[in-house]
C-alpha cells in the first residue's frame, strides 16, 4: 500500500523556527486527524506538502519517492486561505481547475457535475462564487480539492464554518474517499469530530509531533479509571490493592487503578461497590481526545513557538 | 487510479491562456472599450472625408457692365490657386437676391475707374485674395495702358516671373495624411499598451488578493502562470488592436482618403501591431512581476503607476513632437530606447520618416532586452506571489521570502 511519508522537515520563518523534525505517515485508505493550536505548524506542514512552500530541510516522500510537481497534480488541496476566483462560475472555475490536474475536457465536466451534485451545489454551478454564502463557498472549495480525482487528499480545516449537514456530508465524502484508497489528511480544531472520523490523529506542538497513533492507541493509559454511580467509593474503595479514589461527589464517584494493578480488579471492584449498596452505573472512563489534546499541548506551553 | 494525464508546459500555459482570453473577452470593459474605438476611427475617417474633401468653387457673378472681365477672372483663379466658378448676371436685382440666398459668392458690378464688388455679408479669404488680386492687375493694366504699353504683354511676363529658389535642407515630405497616421498611431499604441497593462497587473493581484494563486500553484508553476496570464491579455490586446486598426484601415480605403496623401496605410498598420506586441510583451512582464508585489487591488496604483508615468514621457513627445519635428534628435534617440520605442517608433513610421533599418534596430534593441526581463520577472514573481500581506521590495522578492 503507497502510504504518504512526512519526513524530518525542518522550517524557520526569519528567526521563527515553524517546524523542527516534523514527521508522521499516512497510509492510503487512512483517515489521519491533524491537530494542534494555531501556529503550531500544521498549516505549514501542508503547504510544504503542497509545494507551495519549500522547506528548509527533509522530505515529502509518496509510495517510496519524494514528491515531485507531477506527484502533486494527484493532490487534491485545500488550502487554510480558501481562494478561487471571485468573479468565475462555479462550474466554469472546477472544469478549470480539473484542466490544469490534466483531466480532458469532457472528464472534466462530468466530474464537476458529479461533485456539485454529491455536495449539493448543483444548483449553483451557474453563479459567480462571490454570490455563493459561505457555505456554499466552502462546498466548492471542497469541489475544487476533489474535482480532479486526486489520489492523495490534503484539507486545511475542512469543517470551518460548516453547518451541521454540511459537516456530516463532508465527513462522509473524507470517508469514501479514504475507502477508495485515497490517504486523507486533514486538520481541524473541532476534537470531537476528529476523534469521531479518524482513523489516526496526530497531535502537533511547536512545529513537531508529540503524540500520534489510532485513537484507541491514544486514549489507552497507564491508569485505568471508572466511574460509578451508587455508594460513596470512600465506604468500599479502600481494601481493593493499588486502587485509589480520584473523586467522591454525591454519589458518582471516580476510582482509579495503577499500573500494577490486578486484571481483575474491576470485578473486584464492583463487588465489593454492590456488598455496600444499590451500583446504577459502573464504566470505564477513557480521555478524550479534548483530554488527551489538553494535556499534551499545555504540558508545557513555554517551548512553543520559542525563536530559534 | 484517477485519470491524469501530465500536462506539459505549453498546454498548461494554453489553460491558463485561454481562461485569460475567455473572461477579459467577454467582459463589458473590452467590448465597450473596443466598440468605442472602432466607432471613433470610422466616424473620424467619414468627417475628415466630409470636412477634408476639396471645398466649394468661389462662385462670382458679372454684371452686364463688367461682362469684359469674366476670362481674367477665371485666369486669376488659377494663377492664384483658387477654384472659381464666373456666371453672368443680367441685372442688379437678380445680383442681389443670389447673393442673398448664397448662390453667388460675390458680383463684380463694375471694373471702371476701379473695380466694384458687391457681397451679401462678407467674402471669405479665397475670395478675397482672388478679388484683391484681380483688382491688382486692372490697376496695373491701367497704368500699362496710360504709359502706352501692352497691358498683355506686362501681364504675360508678370505671371510667368517667379523667384530662382535654392533649397539648403529639404523638407521630408509630409502631408495631413500621415501627421493624422501619426497621431492616431502615438494615441492608440498608448492606450491599448496601458490598457493591456493594466489588466495584466490587476490579474496578478486578483489571484494574491483572492488566495486563488495558492491553489493554482500547487498544480502550475509560478512562471507557467505568469507566461499564460501575459500571453492571453496579450492575445486579446493584439485582437482588439487589430479591430481598431482594420476598421481605420478600411473606412481610410473605402472613404477614399487614400488619393491626397502618400501615406503607406499598410506598412503603418503592420508596423503598429508589430510594436504592440513588443511593447506589451515587455510592459507586461515588467507589470507583472511589480504587481505580484502586493496583495490588495488598492495598492495597483502603487506599483503600476510609476509605470504609466514612465510611458507618458515617450507618449507625449511622439504626439506632440514628432508631427511637426519628426527629425527632432529627442524624438530619433527615443525611438531607439527599450520601453519607449514601442510609443515613437509606430508614429516616426506612420509619418513616413523612419528608415528601413532604423525600425529593425529598435526592434533588435527591445528583443535583446527580453530575456532579461523574462529572468528578472520570472524571479519577482515566484519568490512574491505566494507573500501574502504587506508590500515586498523587490529585493525581498529576489531572495525568494
Amino acid at each position: 500500500m503507497a502510504t504518504l511519508e512526512i519526513d524530518a522537515l525542518n522550517k524557520s520563518y526569519g528567526s521563527l523556527q515553524a517546524l523542527r523534525d516534523m514527521s508522521f505517515a499516512v497510509r492510503a485508505g487512512e483517515i489521519f486527524g491533524f491537530v494542534g493550536s494555531n501556529g503550531a505548524g500544521k498549516s505549514t506542514t501542508m503547504r510544504i506538502t503542497l509545494g507551495v512552500l519549500a522547506a528548509d530541510s527533509g522530505q515529502v516522500r509518496w509510495d517510496g519517492a519524494p514528491i515531485d510537481h507531477e506527484t502533486r497534480r494527484r493532490i487534491g488541496y485545500m488550502p487554510e486561505e480558501r481562494g478561487l476566483y471571485p468573479r468565475m462560475k462555479v462550474a466554469d472555475q472546477l472544469v478549470y481547475l480539473a484542466r490544469l490536474h490534466g483531466m480532458d475536457a469532457a472528464r472534466a465536466r462530468e466530474s464537476m457535475e458529479h461533485w456539485t451534485q454529491v455536495l449539493g451545489i448543483e444548483e449553483r454551478r451557474g453563479d459567480e462564487v462571490l454570490k455563493l454564502s459561505l457555505g456554499n463557498q466552502q462546498r466548492v472549495q471542497l469541489a475544487a480539492a476533489l474535482v480532479h480525482e486526486p489520489d492523495i487528499l490534503v484539507l486545511d480545516e475542512p469543517f470551518s464554518g460548516l453547518d451541521p449537514v454540511a459537516v456530516d456530508v463532508m465527513s462522509g465524502v473524507l470517508r469514501e474517499q479514504a475507502d477508495r484508497g485515497v490517504p486523507v489528511v486533514f486538520s481541524s480544531h473541532q476534537l470531537e469530530l476528529v476523534e469521531r472520523i479518524s482513523d489516526r490523529v496526530g497531535i502537533v506542538r511547536a512545529g513537531s509531533i508529540v503524540a500520534t497513533g489510532a485513537i484507541d492507541e491514544l486514549r489507552r493509559t497507564e491508569e485505568t479509571r471508572w466511574r460509578v454511580v451508587g455508594p460513596p467509593a470512600s465506604r468500599w474503595a479502600g481494601g481493593i490493592p493499588g486502587v485509589r479514589v480520584v473523586a467522591d461527589d454525591d454519589g458518582t464517584s471516580l476510582v482509579e487503578a495503577g499500573p500494577g494493578a490486578a486484571a481483575d480488579t474491576d470485578q473486584a471492584l464492583l463487588a465489593a461497590a454492590l456488598a455496600v449498596g444499590p451500583v446504577r452505573e459502573f464504566a470505564v472512563v477513557r480521555p478524550t481526545l479534548t483530554e488527551l489534546y489538553r494535556d499534551v499541548v499545555t504540558a508545557d506551553t513555554q517551548t512553543e513557538a520559542v525563536p530559534a | 487510479m484517477s485519470e491524469l494525464r501530465p500536462l506539459g508546459t505549453s498546454a498548461t500555459i494554453r489553460l491558463v491562456a485561454g481562461r485569460e482570453i475567455r473572461t477579459r473577452i467577454l467582459s463589458k470593459a473590452f467590448l465597450l472599450l473596443t466598440g468605442v474605438f472602432v466607432v471613433a476611427v470610422v466616424l473620424g475617417g467619414l468627417v475628415f472625408k466630409l470636412v477634408g474633401s476639396d471645398p466649394d468653387p468661389v462662385a462670382i457673378g458679372v454684371l452686364p457692365d463688367a461682362s469684359g472681365v469674366s476670362q481674367q477672372i477665371s485666369d486669376t483663379g488659377k494663377a492664384v490657386g483658387v477654384d472659381v466658378k464666373v456666371t453672368d448676371v443680367p441685372d442688379a436685382a437678380t445680383a442681389r437676391s443670389d447673393l442673398r440666398d448664397g448662390t453667388l459668392d460675390a458680383v463684380v458690378v463694375s471694373t471702371s475707374p476701379t473695380l466694384a464688388v458687391e457681397v451679401h455679408e462678407e467674402v471669405d479669404d479665397q475670395g478675397k485674395a482672388l478679388l484683391g488680386s484681380l483688382a491688382q492687375q486692372l490697376a496695373l493694366a491701367g497704368a500699362v495702358t496710360d504709359l502706352g504699353g501692352d497691358p498683355a504683354t506686362v501681364a504675360q511676363t508678370v505671371a510667368t516671373a517667379a523667384p530662382d529658389v535654392t533649397v539648403l535642407d529639404p523638407k521630408e515630405p509630409r502631408d495631413g495624411g500621415q501627421i493624422a497616421a501619426g497621431y492616431i498611431a502615438g494615441i492608440l499604441l498608448f492606450i491599448t499598451l496601458m490598457n493591456a497593462g493594466q489588466l495584466v497587473a490587476q490579474g496578478v493581484v486578483e489571484e494574491k488578493s483572492s488566495r486563488v494563486v495558492e491553489l493554482l500553484l500547487a498544480t502550475v508553476r509560478p512562471w507557467q502562470l505568469m507566461a499564460g496570464k501575459v500571453l492571453g491579455i496579450g492575445a486579446v490586446g493584439l485582437l482588439q488592436l487589430v479591430a481598431i486598426v482594420g476598421a481605420g484601415a478600411a473606412s481610410v480605403v473605402g472613404f477614399g482618403l487614400l488619393d491626397s496623401t502618400s501615406l503607406d496605410i499598410g506598412t503603418a498598420a503592420l508596423w503598429a501591431l508589430v510594436w504592440f506586441v513588443i511593447g506589451f510583451t515587455s510592459y507586461a512582464l515588467a507589470l507583472a512581476a511589480l504587481a505580484s508585489l502586493v496583495s490588495r487591488q488598492e495598492d495597483i496604483g502603487s506599483v503600476t503607476g510609476p509605470v504609466i508615468a514612465f510611458m507618458v514621457v515617450p507618449y507625449v513627445i511622439a504626439v506632440s513632437v514628432a508631427p511637426w519635428d519628426p527629425d527632432n534628435p529627442l524624438v530619433k534617440v527615443l525611438s531607439f530606447v527599450p520601453f519607449a520605442s514601442p510609443l515613437v517608433m509606430p508614429v516616426r513610421i506612420a509619418l513616413g520618416t523612419a528608415a528601413a533599418w532604423e525600425n529593425l534596430v529598435a526592434i533588435a534593441l527591445s528583443l535583446a532586452l527580453l530575456p532579461v526581463l523574462v529572468w528578472f520577472a520570472g524571479r519577482v514573481y515566484s519568490g512574491a506571489v505566494l507573500h501574502a500581506g504587506g508590500r515586498l521590495s523587490i529585493k525581498q522578492a529576489l531572495r525568494g521570502q
